[in-house]
């Protein structure tokens, strides 16, 4: 057997006999995600040492668990990570795939978890057909997804004044669903979309884009593009001046560490949705100066707090099941409410999304950080209930 | 006020002249190329990763010896020519007898090798750099606001790509190099040293390509993969303005900077392809380029 | 690429090239008693790809530089046939080469009168042109890709969701096509190419349409990469947009000038190679790019030959 080597280290400790229902005897996670492109920031090495994180502190060796994690790079190509994943399954006996950002990898991983019969929790991945049209009994959404975002940025934009926009997309079939979602928040709401222009993806200079935008003269330019594009967009509607200008920025799919690639003083002023910020209360904090040390100094992102939160509950549920088997698991994990330092309570519904409070941030001056990773200036919470999709809506087969 | 096609004039003017501001970042890209090509006949398939390598020289001298901007201009082309000339010295010269794909293969790999070694180490969100305070704001010319770093660009674009140009073609030493590279032997016999012109021309090119990688730090991403997707554009444009010219070239990445620009009004989302499109379109009529000589 | 090459097979020299046919066989039907199958199936599938951009590259001398389309191409037909029309099997592979083969014509038609640099460019801008139409079209999901394609029933009653059964089929269809690119090579007509490739004026003089040969020998290594493409996409049930994307078209030269170029061997090597040290190096994370890089590197300098080549200097017979 080919047997691959993880680079990080496996928690096992032979104490006592493992218990009968696990599978081999080891319960082995495997953390997929992009380490050495576009996403290798924001999820990457990062949600390797969340896993473990949260396999430490669930305690598994005093338990008698054995617990082992590798990762492995899906480059964000669909057949790399469906090639790995049915490796994993098949060869390494992997029991569940943790993280995977990059919508059509999360797909394809979604369907191999299904075949294979395993488990399959995502914090990375956006697409929220993952709890609609293409739910599956044995994948959970963690963290957050584009309904997510688009309602959370889009309505509390609108309900502050911020009625007219344009939008600027890239051309593919997220920024796409990403658009579509928030425009009909913001018609909803009694907005208008003035206009849209799409753009290719990876392309760097948006000067063009962003003319046409400020010609339209729309209060809010929504950002429905992620990673290089978003930074690349925003670095360059500072230049232009069109926040001085009156209009205003809103990032659909930011992250802490695009802030961090760009500086305060480009991104100041931006307006967005996350699930989790390092800095937010005692126990982030807690954990993020566990994290940092372990992972170059930088905090942690929501995907990778969502790898943490997502292993965690997995473990409890494997504990109360006694068992590995993927379903099952599944389904146990969504009997029992979920409680982390990271996420506070929350619960797993039947279409698998997993809900907690979202936050709506505003990136501070530079003036008002105190130091690198200082970032965000919270400006409400928004409730569980209300920050995801309600669960008829998304045609999801489980909930019928 | 008037429109064309359903878009107004005075928003086409804007877009015209941000397409020429891009298309001087082409030009000064695609002439690096084409200096090394025309005047050495290889294909520097590094060109993007020494693009990106001249911006992150910027990022560390700003962030780690606290020079600005301004010396970054002058000592990052310096610093990544030498590691051009480095390259040139050690792997390039035992192609030159080869078939000239083998030096496209073999830049190929450093390219990957140096973008994967970035990328390691600095990740691949970006690093922040900023406008130099000389260069912030703009100036609103009624029909648009023109940022002045912009204005800027184009303006020191203009001069290098025409100052290479005047080198190369009306200079003494530019005909020392057009014929070094004709027939090497017998201007050897005159006397010239002419693995070190060819060295130094390589490292000058490679200059070049760092020296679009500092104008390009402040106002687009600095991260290891920002000349990746952009060498094959490059190359388009050097194809397509003729493989041994410079003024075509020069010419070529100003004109595909226009019409790429128009494509982003029009039909934006065809904007990285049309230059494709181009390209297949002169090579399928003038195979040679459109300023260029079959070789 | 000329120096590069070895001399050609004389006839009585094929006992060597009998022996590692049988080897490759034998390895292949051994091998996923011990390694992944589906790391073999893919194995095989880029193998083909490999072995198809070589005909062009080793024995015709044109470097394509948009070779992914034709893998890619075949994928997405053969992909939207199976899922959606319902074809069985055969006929979605059937389906995506006669797909990869249209393209083929096209393209060619297009490219064939340049040569050199400028025959790879303008293969890189077709390439680049029919990535954008990918992406556009609806068909193909853009970045999600073609997903859940049913393997379905061989000839109506084989399963292919059985993986033997999928094993199976692969090896046929890889060995039959590496037949064919073997049969070829050392047909009257593979003869004539070797002549384009070496001079080009004096077969031209001979009285060889020149132009028509070098076509033909495109068409059909677009037809045999459509082939490796439409079966890779029932392998792994999945038609993705990387696989029309350059970079792919930048690998499948990795993995030829790896194996060796204008070897008949060397492609399969240097696609299980290549594909072998991504799979081990993936979980190592970041440095798949860095060692690919270094290979490239390593290759034009010092290993031309790659490694199939130099194996058969060794021997003293052509591989």
């Amino acid at each position: 057997m080919l047997r691959k080597l993880g680079i990080a280290a496996a928690i096992a400790v032979a104490m006592g006999s493992a218990h009968a229902q696990i599978s081999d005897g080891v319960i082995k996670i495997g953390v997929l995600n992009d380490q050495s492109s576009l996403y290798a920031d924001l999820a990457g090495q990062g949600s390797a040492v969340a896993a473990r994180l949260a396999v430490d502190d669930f305690g598994a060796a005093k338990k008698g668990m054995k617990v082992e994690i590798i990762s492995a790079d899906h480059q964000n190509k669909p057949e790399v990570g469906s090639s790995i994943a049915r490796q994993w399954y098949d060869v390494d006996k992997v029991d569940v795939i943790v993280d995977v950002p990059t919508s059509s990898v999360a797909l394809a991983v979604n369907q191999v978890t299904r075949e294979k019969n395993k488990a399959f929790l995502v914090s990375g991945a956006a697409s929220s057909d993952l709890t609609g049209k293409a739910c599956s009994p044995n994948t959970i959404h963690w963290t957050y997804d584009t309904w997510m975002l688009a309602h959370g940025t889009g309505s509390a934009i609108v309900k502050t004044g911020g009625k007219s926009w344009f939008f600027l997309t890239a051309d593919y079939a997220f920024g796409h669903a990403l658009e579509r979602d928030t425009e009909e928040v913001v018609v909803k709401n009694g907005g208008k979309v003035l206009g849209k222009v799409r753009h290719p993806l990876n392309a760097q200079d948006f000067s063009s884009f962003l003319l046409q935008a400020q010609s339209s003269k729309a209060q809010i330019i929504g950002l429905a593009n992620a990673g290089g594009d978003t930074i690349n967009s925003i670095k360059q509607a500072a230049e232009f001046g069109i926040v001085k200008g009156g209009q205003n920025l809103a990032g659909l799919l930011v992250f802490i560490s695009d802030v961090h690639a760009l500086g305060l003083q480009t991104a100041q002023g931006l307006i967005l949705t996350e699930t989790f910020y390092w800095d937010h209360n005692d126990k982030t904090r807690a954990f993020a100066k566990r994290f940092a040390p372990q992972y170059k100094g930088n905090m942690p992102t929501m995907v990778q707090a969502g790898v943490y939160s997502a292993v965690l509950h997995y473990l409890k549920a494997v504990e109360a099941a006694k068992t590995d088997d993927g379903p099952k698991v599944i389904a146990k994990m969504k009997e029992l409410p979920t409680d982390d330092p990271l996420f506070g309570k929350g619960m797993v519904r039947k279409d698998g999304r997993k809900i907690h409070d979202a936050i709506l941030v505003e990136v501070k001056k530079p003036s008002e950080s105190k130091g690198p990773w200082d970032y965000y200036k919270i400006r409400s919470t928004i409730p569980a209930a209300q920050a995801f999709r309600p669960e008829k809506d998304g045609g999801c087969e489980l909930v019928k | 006020m008037t429109e064309i096609f359903g878009v107004p004039t005075q928003a086409l003017f804007g877009q015209l002249l941000i397409g020429l501001i891009n298309g001087s970042f082409y030009a000064l890209l695609s002439l690096g190329l084409a200096v090394i090509f025309g005047l050495l006949n290889i294909i520097n398939f590094t060109h993007g990763a020494q693009y990106m390598m001249g911006a992150f020289v910027a990022w560390f001298l700003l962030n780690k010896a606290g020079l600005g901007y301004w010396w970054a201009l002058v000592i990052a082309p310096i610093a990544v020519g030498v590691f051009g000339a480095i390259i040139e010295r050690t792997m390039l010269k035992q192609l030159y007898k080869l078939d000239h794909l083998y030096g496209l293969l073999l830049t190929f790999g450093l390219a990957l090798i140096i973008q994967g070694l970035f990328r390691n180490e600095y990740g691949s969100s970006g690093l922040p750099y900023s406008i130099p305070s000389q260069l912030q704001g703009g100036q609103n010319l009624g029909f648009m606001f023109l940022p002045n770093y912009r204005a800027w660009v184009i303006v020191l674009s203009l001069v290098v790509c025409f100052s290479t140009w005047f080198v190369i073609e009306k200079t003494k030493l530019g005909s020392y190099l057009r014929a070094a590279t004709e027939n090497p032997e017998l201007v050897r016999a005159f006397g010239i040293n002419v693995p070190r012109m060819i060295t130094l021309t390589y490292g000058f090119g490679v200059g070049l390509a760092a020296l679009a990688g500092v104008m390009a730090a402040p106002i687009y991403s600095v991260n290891p993969l920002m000349g990746a997707d952009l060498i094959i554009v490059v190359f388009a444009v050097v194809v397509i303005g003729g493989m041994g010219s410079i003024m075509g070239s020069i010419l070529t990445g100003f004109g595909l900077g226009v019409v790429e620009g128009l494509t982003k009004v029009f039909y934006p989302e065809a904007s990285n392809t049309v230059i494709f499109i181009i390209m297949a379109i002169v090579l399928m009529l003038r195979p040679a380029g459109l300023f260029g000589t079959q070789r | 690429m000329a120096a590069a090459v070895l001399p050609m097979t004389k006839p009585g020299e094929v006992g060597a090239q009998r022996i590692a046919f049988v080897l490759m066989v034998a390895f292949f039907l051994l091998a996923p008693l011990v390694l992944y199958p589906v790391f073999l199936m893919k194995a095989m599938c880029f193998a083909l790809f490999a072995a198809a951009f070589n005909l062009l590259i080793g024995y015709v001398g044109l470097l394509s530089f948009g070779h992914a389309m034709f893998l890619g191409t075949a994928g997405y037909v053969c992909a939207h046939a199976a899922k959606v029309w319902g074809f069985p099997p055969e006929l979605a592979i059937l389906a995506g080469t006669a797909a990869a083969c249209a393209l083929g014509v096209v393209t060619g038609l297009l490219a064939i009168r340049r040569q050199g640099i400028y025959f790879a460019m303008i293969t890189l801008a077709l390439a680049q042109m029919i990535y954008f139409f990918y992406l556009q079209m609806p068909f193909t999901q853009g970045e999600d890709g073609i997903q859940a394609v049913p393997r379905g029933k061989l000839l109506g009653f084989i399963d292919l969701s059985n993986v033997w059964a999928m094993y199976g089929t692969v090896l046929v269809v890889f060995v039959a096509g590496f037949l064919l690119i073997y049969r070829i090579i050392h047909s009257p007509f593979g003869q004539v190419l070797k002549a384009i490739r070496e001079n080009e004026a004096r077969a031209t003089s001979l009285g060889y349409d020149v132009d028509r040969y070098k076509l033909a020998a495109y068409v059909i290594s677009a037809t045999l990469a459509g082939v490796a493409g439409a079966t890779n996409a029932l392998v792994f049930q999945l038609a993705a947009l990387n696989n029309v994307h350059w970079s792919m078209s930048g690998e499948v030269v990795l993995m030829t000038l790896l194996g060796g170029l204008g070897t008949i061997f060397g492609p399969v090597v240097g696609a299980f190679a290549v594909l072998a040290m991504e799979n081990y190096l993936a979980q190592l994370g970041f440095w798949v790019t860095i060692v690919q890089g270094a290979i490239f590197v390593v290759c034009v300098l010092t290993f031309r030959r790659g490694i199939v080549g130099e194996l058969a200097l060794l021997i003293k017979k052509p591989l």
